[in-house]
Parts: C-alpha cells; sequence; structure tokens
C-alpha cells in the first residue's frame, strides 16, 4: 500500500538547513495497523504530512497503491489523491465550527461532487457506526472531545479511503476517551482499511500491530506485535 | 443547474460575517450610489445652461452702443456712440460672413398696448426680419415681419403667444389690430419661443415703421448678426472685423470696449462647453476614485476573511478540495457581494434622481442651474460591469492566497 524509498527532507530556516527526514525507507502492506512513535522533532508528523499528500518531499521515492506520487502532481491532482485515497484523523479534530456533525462527516463527498441526498445518506450511516446518530445536528462546540474525535473518525472512513493518517488522535483526550478512539481504530481496520496512528503515547502504540520509531528523521525500530491489545488496560 | 450547495456556503458564510458582509456592501453601494447620484447631478446642471442657450441662435455677435472711453485722433472721450440704418447697412454690405444680420430699435417712452377695452403692458422690439433667426423664434401662426414689411413701412406686428392669450384668449389673434401709442398695427403671426417664458411675452415690429413713427430718423440700439457655422477663431476675426468698421465710421479706438461692446455667442458656447467637459471629468474622476475605493474595501475585506477561514481551507483542503474549487468559493463571495451591493447602489440612485426629477415636474419648480437630471442608463451598467470585474479581481487576489495556504500549518493555527 505504501512504498517509501530513501525519502529526505529538509527545511530552509533562516541560513540554515535543517534536516527533518535524513533517508526513509518503509513499506506498509494492505490493511496493516501502524503507529509511528518518536520523540519530538524526530520528524514524525513531517512523515505524515508527506504520506497525506499534505506535503512535498526533496528527494526519494513514494507509491501510494501503487500511484507515484512526486513533486510533479498538481495541486488538483494531489486533492484528488487526497479526496480518493486518504482519510485523515488530526489532534485537534479540526472540524468546520459552523458545521454541524453530519455536515462534517459529508465534507469528503462534497468534493467527489455526490449529491446533497446521498450524501447525507451516506453520512449518517457512518456518524451511526461512531455511534453519534443522535447527534447528528449538533455543533462541535455541543460535542465532547471524544464525540468531536469520533466525528472526525466517521469523516474520515465516509469516502471509504485506501488509509487513514492519524496524527496524535488522542493527544487532547483523556485515557478512557482515548482507548475508546483506539478501539474505533481497531474497528476500520478490522474492515482492511490501513490505519496510520502517529503517536508518543506507548500505551496507544500498543494497541496498534506494528511500531515504528522514528530517530532523528530516520527509522530507529520496527517493531511487530502479535498480539495487539484492543481493550483498555 | 444552479449550485445548491455553493451558493449555501457563500450565505453561511455572509451569516457567520454580518457586520463585514454589511461594511463591504456599504462601501460597494456608496460608490455606485454616488456616481449615479454625480452623474445625475452633473446632467442636471449641464441641462439647464444648455436649455438657456437654446433661446438664441449660438453663431450670434451681439453689438451695442455706448460711450468712448479713450480719446481718440483729438476727439475727447465720454463721445456716445449712435448706431443708425448706415450702419446695418455697412455690415450687410461690407461682412459677407454675416449670414443673418438685424438691428433693434426701442420705442421711447412708457405706454400700454390697447386692444379695445383691454391695456396691457408688453415689451417691444423693433426689427429686421432676420431677428427671428438671432432669436431662434417659432412662427405657430401667420408669418414674421418680412422684406416688404420693412420697405413699405408696414403697420404689422408678430405677437408672443403669451401676449395672444393674454389680449384674445381663445379668439383669433391674426388680423387684429393692437393700438400701440397712438397706431393701429395689424397682427400677422404669433409665435413662441424655446426660451424663457418672457420671450414669448414680446411684440416685433418692423423696424423702419417704429423708426418713422417716433421720428427716430434710422437710429438703431443695437445690432445682432450671425455668422454661419464660423469656429470661435473665425468669429473673433469676424467681430474685429466689424469692430475695425465700425471704429472708422464712428471715429473711435478699436479696442475702447466702453464705445463698443460685442457678445460673441461662439466664444462663450466654447467657454461653457469647456467648463462642462472639465465638471464631466471631475465627476469621472471623483466616481471613479469612490468605486475603487469601494474595491479595495472588497479586497481588504476579502484577505480579512481569508486570515479568518485558514484553518478552514486548510480542512478543506485535506478533505480534498481542489484549488479550482477554493479559487472559487472566494471569488463568488466577492462578485456576488459587489453586484448586490452595486446593483441595490443602481436602484437608490436611479431612484433619488428621478424622484427629483418628478417632484420638479410635478411642483413646476424652475431652478436657474438645475433642471431634468438624468443619469445614462448606459454609463452606469458599464460602470457596474466594471464594478463587478473588479470584484472578481479582489476577490481573486486573497482566492489566490486562499490556494497557497498549506493545509498543515493553516489547521494548527
Amino acid at each position: 500500500m505504501i512504498e517509501l524509498k530513501n525519502i529526505q527532507k529538509s527545511y530552509q530556516t533562516g541560513y540554515t538547513k535543517l534536516e527533518v527526514l535524513k533517508g526513509i525507507d518503509l513499506h506498509i502492506e494492505k490493511g496493516e495497523f501502524v503507529s509511528i512513535m518518536g520523540s519530538s522533532g524526530s520528524g514524525k508528523s513531517t512523515l505524515l504530512n508527506i504520506l497525506g499528500i499534505l506535503d512535498e518531499y526533496d528527494t526519494g521515492e513514494y507509491r501510494l497503491d501503487g500511484t507515484f506520487i512526486n513533486k510533479q502532481l498538481t495541486q488538483k491532482q494531489a486533492a484528488i489523491y487526497r479526496n480518493q485515497f486518504i482519510g485523515f484523523v488530526f489532534q485537534s479534530f479540526n472540524l468546520l465550527n459552523f458545521k454541524t456533525a453530519l455536515e462534517n462527516v459529508a465534507l469528503p463527498l462534497y468534493y467527489q461532487k455526490i449529491d446533497r441526498k446521498q450524501r447525507q445518506k451516506v453520512a449518517m450511516e457512518y456518524l451511526d457506526r461512531v455511534g453519534l446518530r443522535d447527534w447528528a445536528d449538533h455543533l462541535p462546540n455541543q460535542l465532547s472531545g471524544g464525540q468531536q474525535q469520533r466525528v472526525a473518525i466517521a469523516r474520515s472512513m465516509v469516502a471509504r479511503p485506501k488509509i487513514i493518517l492519524a496524527d496524535e488522535p488522542t493527544g487532547a483526550l483523556d485515557s478512557k476517551t482515548s482507548f475508546e478512539v483506539m478501539k474505533l481504530f481497531k474497528e476500520v481496520n478490522d474492515e482492511g482499511i490501513t490505519v496510520l496512528v502517529v503517536t508518543h503515547e506507548n500505551d496507544i502504540s500498543k494497541m496498534t500491530k506494528r511500531i515504528i520509531r522514528l530517530n532523528d528523521g530516520i527509522i530507529g525500530e520496527n517493531i511487530l506485535l502479535e498480539n495487539a491489545s484492543t481493550g483498555a488496560s | 443547474m444552479i449550485d445548491f450547495d455553493k451558493w449555501q456556503e457563500i450565505f453561511s458564510s455572509m451569516k457567520r460575517h454580518k457586520l463585514r458582509t454589511f461594511l463591504t456592501a456599504l462601501s460597494v453601494w456608496w460608490g455606485i450610489f454616488m456616481l449615479v447620484l454625480l452623474l445625475g447631478m452633473g446632467k442636471g446642471l449641464q441641462n439647464s445652461v444648455e436649455h438657456s442657450f437654446r433661446d438664441d441662435a449660438i453663431n450670434s455677435l451681439w453689438i451695442y452702443n455706448g460711450r468712448t472711453s479713450k480719446p481718440y485722433k483729438g476727439l475727447p472721450p465720454g463721445r456716445y456712440i449712435q448706431f443708425t440704418n448706415d450702419d446695418y447697412d455697412l455690415i450687410k454690405s461690407q461682412v459677407p460672413e454675416v449670414e443673418h444680420i438685424t438691428g433693434r430699435y426701442y420705442l421711447r417712452g412708457q405706454f400700454n398696448i390697447k386692444y379695445k377695452n383691454k391695456s396691457l403692458s408688453f415689451d417691444i422690439r423693433s426689427v429686421h426680419p432676420d431677428h427671428q433667426v438671432l432669436e431662434n423664434t417659432i412662427i405657430i401662426k401667420g408669418r414674421f415681419l418680412n422684406d416688404t414689411d420693412i420697405k413699405e413701412y408696414r403697420k404689422v406686428c408678430a405677437i408672443g403667444k403669451i401676449v395672444a392669450e393674454d389680449f384674445f384668449g381663445e379668439e383669433e389673434a391674426i388680423g387684429k389690430y393692437l393700438k400701440i401709442k397712438g397706431t393701429d398695427y395689424k397682427i400677422v403671426g404669433v409665435f413662441r419661443d424655446e426660451g424663457h417664458e418672457n420671450e414669448m411675452r414680446k411684440i416685433y415690429l418692423p423696424v423702419t415703421t417704429a423708426q418713422r413713427v417716433d421720428s427716430a430718423n434710422g437710429r438703431l440700439h443695437q445690432m445682432m448678426a450671425t455668422i454661419g457655422d464660423a469656429g470661435v477663431n473665425e468669429s473673433m476675426r469676424i467681430e474685429n472685423k466689424i469692430k475695425k468698421l465700425l471704429s472708422e465710421r464712428h471715429k473711435f479706438a478699436i479696442d475702447d470696449d466702453q464705445a463698443l461692446y460685442v457678445r460673441n455667442g461662439v466664444e462663450r458656447f466654447q467657454e461653457f462647453q469647456m467648463v462642462f467637459a472639465f465638471i464631466k471629468g471631475f465627476i469621472w474622476f471623483v466616481g471613479i476614485g469612490s468605486i475603487i475605493a469601494g474595491v479595495i474595501g472588497v479586497s481588504n475585506i476579502m484577505l480579512i476573511v481569508i486570515k479568518d477561514r485558514t484553518k478552514e481551507i486548510g480542512i478543506r483542503k485535506a478533505m480534498g478540495a481542489t484549488p479550482l474549487s477554493i479559487i472559487g468559493m472566494v471569488m463568488q463571495e466577492a462578485v456576488f457581494l459587489t453586484s448586490l451591493a452595486g446593483y441595490i447602489g443602481l436602484i437608490t440612485g436611479f431612484g433619488l434622481i428621478y424622484g427629483m426629477n418628478y417632484l420638479m415636474v410635478e411642483n413646476e419648480m424652475e431652478l436657474e442651474f438645475f433642471r431634468n437630471p438624468e443619469v445614462d442608463f448606459m454609463t452606469v451598467l458599464t460602470a457596474l460591469i466594471f464594478l463587478i470585474c473588479c470584484g472578481a479581481l479582489s476577490g481573486l487576489i486573497p482566492a489566490i492566497q486562499a490556494v497557497r495556504i498549506n493545509p498543515v500549518a493553516a489547521m494548527k493555527s
């Protein structure tokens, strides 16, 4: 599903060049449930942005489901790939606060030019799956953090992407809610969708099936967990 | 197909920022409103002046006599210059550029004009037949004075519409006799005049007849001449030629404005046209200025909108919004807002101008310097289209900025 070959990325800050990724080689199969770990500054967010086609890489090669994602990609193509291949979940939820939960979930479908009725029907299905059918007409600020993140997860799944990228999805949640959210990701993964979670919390990463530890811009460890735990510990 | 969702996005965006939307609309509305108002007012001013010009022939020279103010060839200043029929003949024979010419003689003394037992007071001008051309007199019944009247000293007259109404009401005026200073004059024509109402309170007599009954010895009080389609320079040349002829005959200095004064209609009209060209230019300058101010307002506000919506745009991009859809969203809002506000400005501006016109007509208000304010619809439509283009342009810059937003950075903010 994801193939990275010697991905390098640096940022120019003033006169100094900051090398964030120093050659990442990574292979993730379809249906995997992976966590990317690392301390702040290890480049894990940058890697996630490159994977999400939100940022460009300098050198190397990136294939997403066989499609070569390179710099020559126009903004429009990038947008279409994002829409079709990738679902995003963020630490700060990033819901549109003037839209209801249902409208938020339906947003990716809007950009697929699916008509309104169909959009709402599909969005309602996914909202139901995250257990928020009764909250469909609520605005994000009327929901708890955990509920907002569940709306965001429903939104990430609604366009039936090939992978879901989650950037610190539990960072703003208490531990009980965090485990609920991770349980939800597990269910998503069970349906065959590849899930990538960036986190710095060990107990969160232990709920995935594979841990990739980033260390100063390169992959330090790659641990396969045979018995990924699925419940609250 | 109308993209319902897109419009809903725009309305909800405008609703979320009521004050901002209102201020933007206000600045555009004001721009168009002021332009319409200025154009209408300027046109009203112009109409009133052009109307006052309709009274007389524009290509005319009005020649007035006076008293010399400078000594000339040993003659002292203060001599009275008296025009006579000889001066009239002189100009007619010596200045071929003159197309039509007339003298004017005013009967001496105070007197009323009588018909049967009615006695009324009207101005009397004793003139040559060409006077009709000079004053733009329009005959509605009968005829004006003619050469035979002049040659045979006929006791005839042409009277203004109001004179006819005051004396005869609905009755036929032609053929009746008016008694002026003890002499009966047969009415041969009734006229109207496009100029001031007072022009229809006049009675015209053949100049020779009036001079004879008044024992005026061929004296004239003033002369008027038209000079065809001469331009300003040509009119000045003819003016000087006439001044030279008369100054030689009456022995006064050619540059003595007190002895002889010539009012040059061509020059005056040209001056007025220049004034109006200037006023028009000024109006457009101010109008365009206010529109540009409005557009800059829209652009500024759209930039703030983008700043405000950075996060939203970032999220939309992550969800798969194409650059085009972002540009469309921002521009559609800008264009919609500018067009709507501009349209309302157009309507209110037009409403005010036409309301003003209506009130003036209804109350028969005659202002010296204001008449029939009106706006050329095409002009304003052009302005509106210009405004919408500006609106699109003012939306484009922020839209491009919106597209450049890095979704990652935007969502972190």
